[in-house]
Parts: structure tokens; C-alpha cells; sequence
């Protein structure tokens, strides 16, 4: 008998009684506009945002801080204009020096201000981590209140990797002292895209 | 490793108090995540309830865990991850050792796993000529100083700044003297992304294995574990067999609880679902029992398997904030440690049970519902019934039993306890009983309870004829 024979017959041999698997209960959604909770709970995090109308607003912002030296990259058909179009087909570590990287998210989740991006979004899946500083650009109406609308939204979901992402990296390993930029990126933005409805 | 196997919980942690300042800022450093936890988990109006429903789905899970393996397994298969299963640490650490051989790999990076601390997977690679380098910071700095975690969230919670900067002046060749966090993260972060960049191999711990879906999650902070594996040719992920959930909607549950239990973060920052290797990459995963399937069996400990790694039993336990996680010998140290490892080894760990005030803080802050301190006056019972408890404990425990067993002996040794500790105190306050070393004795009265209790309630049924 091989170990995982093994296992699974002392698995089976020693777990308890069934019990059943509960519903998962929906819980009341707390009040307010999601987008000011998302914003209000991203920046406790650390992190940026920004309400804009459209993707010209966020190339005004970017051009603003042209200042910024370094690699700009993006995975936004829109921008190419100002900043190199991700590629699929290089090599992910030839994107270690990446000052900036600018992605869409599907959608951000208010009350704990993650955003979720799968890799189709993310082109190369180390980008959203390997990056300096890191932009997601999300719509507004898209926001979910809890994490639990989050999952239901995701549903199987096609992806081969998909992650929450809800801040900058950080650490607080030396003496509980809070420290932005751990091995990921340094800071991150949020641009909201507003929707029309007003 | 600096363990010092001969020593108990209790001569350990007489070590760890001996500096009375330090002890108070551990004491006060994790009391301060608890509270914080405190604060995230009251803006959660439905918080009892989660703790409801996580609890009954993990019951589930360990009642249901053959069906759900198989499911896993045959989902992870689907998705193109090699599957493996170790009965052991030995069994587990040769797996990783011949994926790694197969490819020519000599040097891999870590992200946190307590599952391969447990192994001891570090020390057998390394002996077998394979580099590894753990890249959480915490547990970074731990493996620099050749320490195990002292905490499973916040691995060197018990080392001041500045021996962490002498440790980064003596391996990374920063400036002596240098203490400042952000200074000492950011000399850790160039170093280890210089890793990343060039190791071919990545292995990360599992925090969730969704069963229907056979994908898996890790949380973390830093960004550590997606570094590594992305930039990765090999990823391996490590998992025991409790880490499982049924439906990919549990995540919900369990990810608004986790990081508020550990550190009273809403979220961690990145919560990665891994379910499909990227083009060019092999993806590896090792189910691990290791004891699991025989605490399984144990009636009394099984619900120790429901449990999610939060650490929030430690952060809030008063042994554990004034005896340090290192007194307890164990990977995982602090209450739910002191459960996990009596399955593990019960005549080694005899004594972690005991380090515990049963006060019940660990039961009411744990996420899904573990009755920490019962489990942990029921590991006394079968230490003593096994005849693992120490000399002086059974001498104790059975004069005890003798004593309250007969009311005549009780009045007895009442009396004379009492004129004992009047007259020679230091009867009870000598070396063979640790409650005093940091205590004194009240004074004691004259009168028993019983006799001060008829002296000021006089009866009053016979007058009343």
C-alpha cells in the first residue's frame, strides 16, 4: 500500500461522525455608497485613490507626475500612449525594474478595500507584485459591499491565478513597527472610474 | 538550532522573565494585536456569527476530509498540479528533494510555512547540498539568527530592533548600529529581491485548499510568496490535510476572519488563489499528514484540526506573552501549540499543556471555535493517565486525590497548611513549585472557612422551635 492509500484509509477510518455543511448565511450589507467605504478603508490601508472620469482622467494624473523617472508599463490598451504595453510573451523576471505599472481590476471590495485581478488582467501574474508602485484602475459600480458578494460575483471563475490585492506590501515583523514596501510594491493607487448615474 | 531539549516550558521561561523589562514589552507588544483585533472584529456586527459558521464548516471538513482529499485531488490533477502525499516530515522532505533533483535545482526561496518548519525541511535540503532561503521577513531574520518562529504570524515578535540590526550588521553588512525598521526592511528587501530574481524554485505553505475547485490560497503581507512564485520555474506548495475548505464560497468566510484574528487588518494584503500552473511552469503539491490522521481519531482533540493559524490564541494567552514562543519547544507555540503537540510527541511534550492558566481567552478569541482550554485540561488527564507528567506533579496530584477524597483528612491537612504557612512558609515557597517564584503567600488565618463560616452564621433552626 503506497502512503497515499495509507493516508486516505486512516482518513477514513478516523474521522468523525458527518456533521453537515451550512449555508453560507447572507448577512445584512452595511449602508452607504460602497465606493466611500472602499476609499475611506483603502487609505487606512495606505494606499491611494483617486475618483476620475474616464481614462483620460487618470492620463492627466500620470502626466502630472511626469517627474517620476523609470520604467512606466501598463496592460491598458488606452494608455499606450504614455506608457509601454505589457507582453504576454516576454520573459516575467525582464520586468524586475518596473518603476510603474498601471492594470485594470475587476472590481474592488468595500469592506476591506481588496481589489480582485486575475491574470488575464495582469498579462504577466508577477507584475502586480514586481512592480515598484502599482496603479489599478476599477469601476465604480462594479465595487462589492462585502467580501462574501465578492465571491459570489467570481463565481468558478476561468483563471489560472487570480489574487486579492488591497494595499501596498508591508511588514511589521521588527518590532510591530509598520513598514510600507516589504517585497512587493513600495505604494499603491486606486483609480475609480465614476460612474454616470451621478 | 538553539533549542534546548533537556529544559521544560516552565525552566525555559524563568530564562525569558529573568529580564524584566523585555518580558513586559512582549507582554504589552502582543497584547497590543489583541486589542487591535478587538477593534476590527467589533465593525463586524455579525462577528459571532461567522465564528458559528466557520466552526460548523470546519466541522464539516474534518468529519467529510476523505471525500473532500479525493475531490481536491482529482480537481488539482484537472488544473495540471502534480499531486504527492508524505505520511511523514521524512516522507515529505524526500518529495521535495527529488523534484528539485529532477531539475538540477540547488537553490529555492520560501515563503512562510510552519508545515515545513515542522518538517525540519530546511536542515535535510541543505544537508543534501540545496540552498534555502526563507523570505518572510520574520522568519528571514529567525533563520539568519539559526532560531525556529517564536510566533506562526509574527515570527521574531521576541527580538528588539537592535539585535535584529546587529544579526543584518553580521549577515548583510549593514552599518553597526543600525536599528531602524524601515532602514533594516528596505537592506532586507533589495537582498532578497536579488533571490527571487535568480532562484529557480519557489515553495509556499497553503492557508486554503478549496476542494471544488482545486485551487489553493496563501495570504500574506509582504508579497513574499507571489515573488517567488511567479518568477518561479518550479512551485511547490506544502499543505497538511485539514487546510481543506469545501466551496470556493467558504473563502468568504474565512478570509474576513483570518487577518482580523491575527493582526486586526481587514484583509491581508495579497490573498493569491493558485489553480493553474503559468505557461512554462511545473506546479507541484505535497499533501501531508504527519500525525494529522491519528489526531483525527482522538475524540477528545480533533476540533485542534479546525483550526486557521491566526495566532490570536497566543496573542492574547498571559503565559504566552510572559514566557516567549521559544519556551515551548514547538513550531507552533502558545495554546493551540500546546494541543497539536502532545499528538505529535506526548512524553516530549508533556509539559506544554501545563502552560496554561486555563483561563479561557484562547476559546473566546479563536476564529472558529476551538475549546483551546479544554482540550488542554484534557491533555493533562491523558499525560498523567500515560504516566508522563513529572515526579513532582504525580506526587502532588495523587496526595492531592488522597486529601479531598476524605473530608476528615481535608479538615487535617487544612489545619496544618495553615499553621505552615503562618510558621514556615518556605514549606510551599521552595523550587519544587514554580507558582512562587515571582509570587509571595498571604497571610494566612487561623480559622478554616468552615469553622470561621459557624462562628458568624450561627444556626438558627433550633432556636426558631
Amino acid at each position: 500500500m503506497n502512503s497515499r492509500e495509507k493516508i486516505l484509509e486512516a482518513v477514513l477510518k478516523n474521522q468523525p461522525q458527518s456533521t453537515a455543511l451550512p449555508a453560507v448565511t447572507t448577512f445584512p450589507v452595511p449602508e452607504g455608497r460602497p465606493v466611500d467605504r472602499f476609499s475611506e478603508v483603502f487609505m487606512e490601508i495606505g494606499g491611494f485613490v483617486y475618483l476620475v472620469n474616464g481614462i483620460d482622467g487618470i492620463r492627466e494624473m500620470l502626466n502630472m507626475q511626469s517627474e517620476k523617472k523609470g520604467r512606466m508599463v501598463t496592460t491598458i490598451l488606452e494608455l499606450q500612449d504614455i506608457a509601454e504595453l505589457v507582453s504576454s510573451e516576454h520573459d516575467p523576471h525582464s520586468y524586475s525594474d518596473v518603476e510603474l505599472a498601471i492594470i485594470k481590476g475587476h472590481f474592488g471590495v468595500a469592506e476591506n478595500g481588496a481589489i480582485w485581478i486575475t491574470d488575464e488582467l495582469m498579462v504577466q501574474r508577477a507584475l502586480p507584485y514586481i512592480c515598484q508602485h502599482l496603479a489599478v484602475v476599477i469601476e465604480e459600480e462594479t465595487i462589492q459591499k462585502t467580501l462574501h458578494e465578492a465571491y459570489e460575483k467570481i463565481g468558478e471563475g476561468s483563471y489560472g491565478f487570480g489574487g486579492f490585492i488591497s494595499g501596498p506590501s508591508k511588514t511589521a515583523d521588527i518590532e510591530q513597527a509598520l513598514v510600507l514596501g516589504a517585497h512587493g510594491p513600495l505604494s499603491m493607487t486606486v483609480f475609480i472610474l465614476q460612474s454616470n448615474k451621478g | 538550532m538553539k533549542n534546548e531539549l533537556q529544559k521544560d516550558h516552565a525552566e525555559l521561561a524563568k530564562e525569558f522573565i529573568k529580564d524584566e523589562n523585555r518580558v513586559d514589552w512582549h507582554d504589552g507588544a502582543l497584547w497590543f494585536i489583541r486589542e487591535k483585533r478587538d477593534k476590527a472584529i467589533k465593525r463586524i456586527p455579525e462577528w459571532e456569527e461567522l465564528r458559528d459558521l466557520a466552526s460548523a464548516i470546519k466541522d464539516n471538513v474534518v468529519s467529510n476530509l476523505h471525500g473532500y482529499l479525493l475531490e481536491f485531488e482529482a480537481n488539482l490533477i484537472k488544473n495540471g498540479v502534480k499531486v504527492y502525499w508524505a505520511e511523514n516530515a521524512e516522507e515529505h522532505n524526500n518529495i521535495i528533494y527529488s523534484i528539485l533533483k529532477k531539475k538540477g535545482i540547488t537553490e529555492m526561496v520560501k515563503s512562510k510555512s510552519m508545515l515545513t518548519e515542522e518538517c525540519g525541511l530546511n536542515e535535510f535540503l541543505q544537508d543534501n547540498g540545496i540552498d534555502v532561503i526563507n523570505s518572510d521577513l520574520g522568519e528571514y531574520i529567525q533563520q539568519i539568527d539559526n532560531e525556529p518562529p517564536s510566533h506562526i504570524v509574527l515570527p521574531c515578535i521576541h527580538k528588539r530592533k537592535e539585535e535584529i540590526g546587529e544579526l543584518f550588521h553580521e549577515h548583510l553588512g549593514t552599518e553597526k548600529g543600525l536599528s531602524d525598521p524601515t532602514q533594516l526592511t528596505r537592506v532586507a528587501r533589495n537582498h532578497l529581491r536579488d533571490m527571487f530574481l535568480k532562484r529557480r524554485a519557489a515553495l509556499t505553505g497553503v492557508n486554503f485548499a478549496v476542494a471544488e475547485t482545486g485551487e489553493y490560497v496563501v495570504c500574506t503581507n509582504e508579497g513574499n510568496a507571489d515573488m517567488g512564485a511567479h518568477l518561479s520555474e518550479v512551485l511547490i506548495a506544502s499543505m497538511g490535510l485539514e487546510k481543506i475548505v469545501p466551496r470556493k464560497k467558504d473563502l468568504g468566510v474565512f478570509l474576513r476572519m483570518l487577518a482580523r484574528s491575527a493582526t486586526g487588518q481587514p484583509i491581508t494584503i495579497y490573498s493569491s488563489h493558485f489553480k493553474k500552473p503559468r505557461d512554462g511552469q511545473e506546479m507541484h503539491l505535497v499533501l501531508v499528514d504527519a500525525g494529522r490522521t491519528r489526531q483525527l481519531g482522538r475524540k477528545d482533540f480533533v476540533a485542534s484540526l479546525k483550526c486557521i493559524k491566526c495566532g490570536s490564541c497566543m496573542n492574547t494567552c498571559p503565559v504566552y506573552r510572559k514566557s516567549g514562543g521559544l519556551s515551548y519547544q514547538n513550531t507552533i507555540s502558545g495554546p493551540i501549540g500546546a494541543i497539536l503537540a502532545p499528538n505529535i510527541d506526548m512524553k516530549k511534550h508533556a509539559d506544554l499543556p501545563y502552560a496554561s492558566t486555563l483561563c479561557g481567552s484562547c476559546t473566546n478569541v479563536c476564529p472558529v471555535k476551538i475549546d483551546i482550554h479544554g482540550q488542554l485540561y484534557k491533555w493533562r488527564q491523558e499525560i498523567v493517565q500515560k504516566g508522563y507528567a513529572t515526579n513532582t506533579k504525580m506526587m502532588g496530584m495523587q496526595a492531592m486525590a488522597k486529601t479531598l477524597s476524605s473530608p476528615s483528612s481535608y479538615e487535617i491537612i487544612g489545619k496544618a497548611g495553615r499553621w505552615i504557612l503562618r510558621n514556615l512558609p518556605i514549606a510551599f515557597n521552595n523550587n519544587f513549585n514554580a507558582w512562587f517564584r515571582q509570587r509571595e503567600m498571604p497571610k494566612s488565618k487561623k480559622d478554616s472557612f468552615s469553622s470561621w463560616y459557624q462562628k458568624t452564621h450561627p444556626q438558627k433552626n433550633n432556636n426558631n422551635e
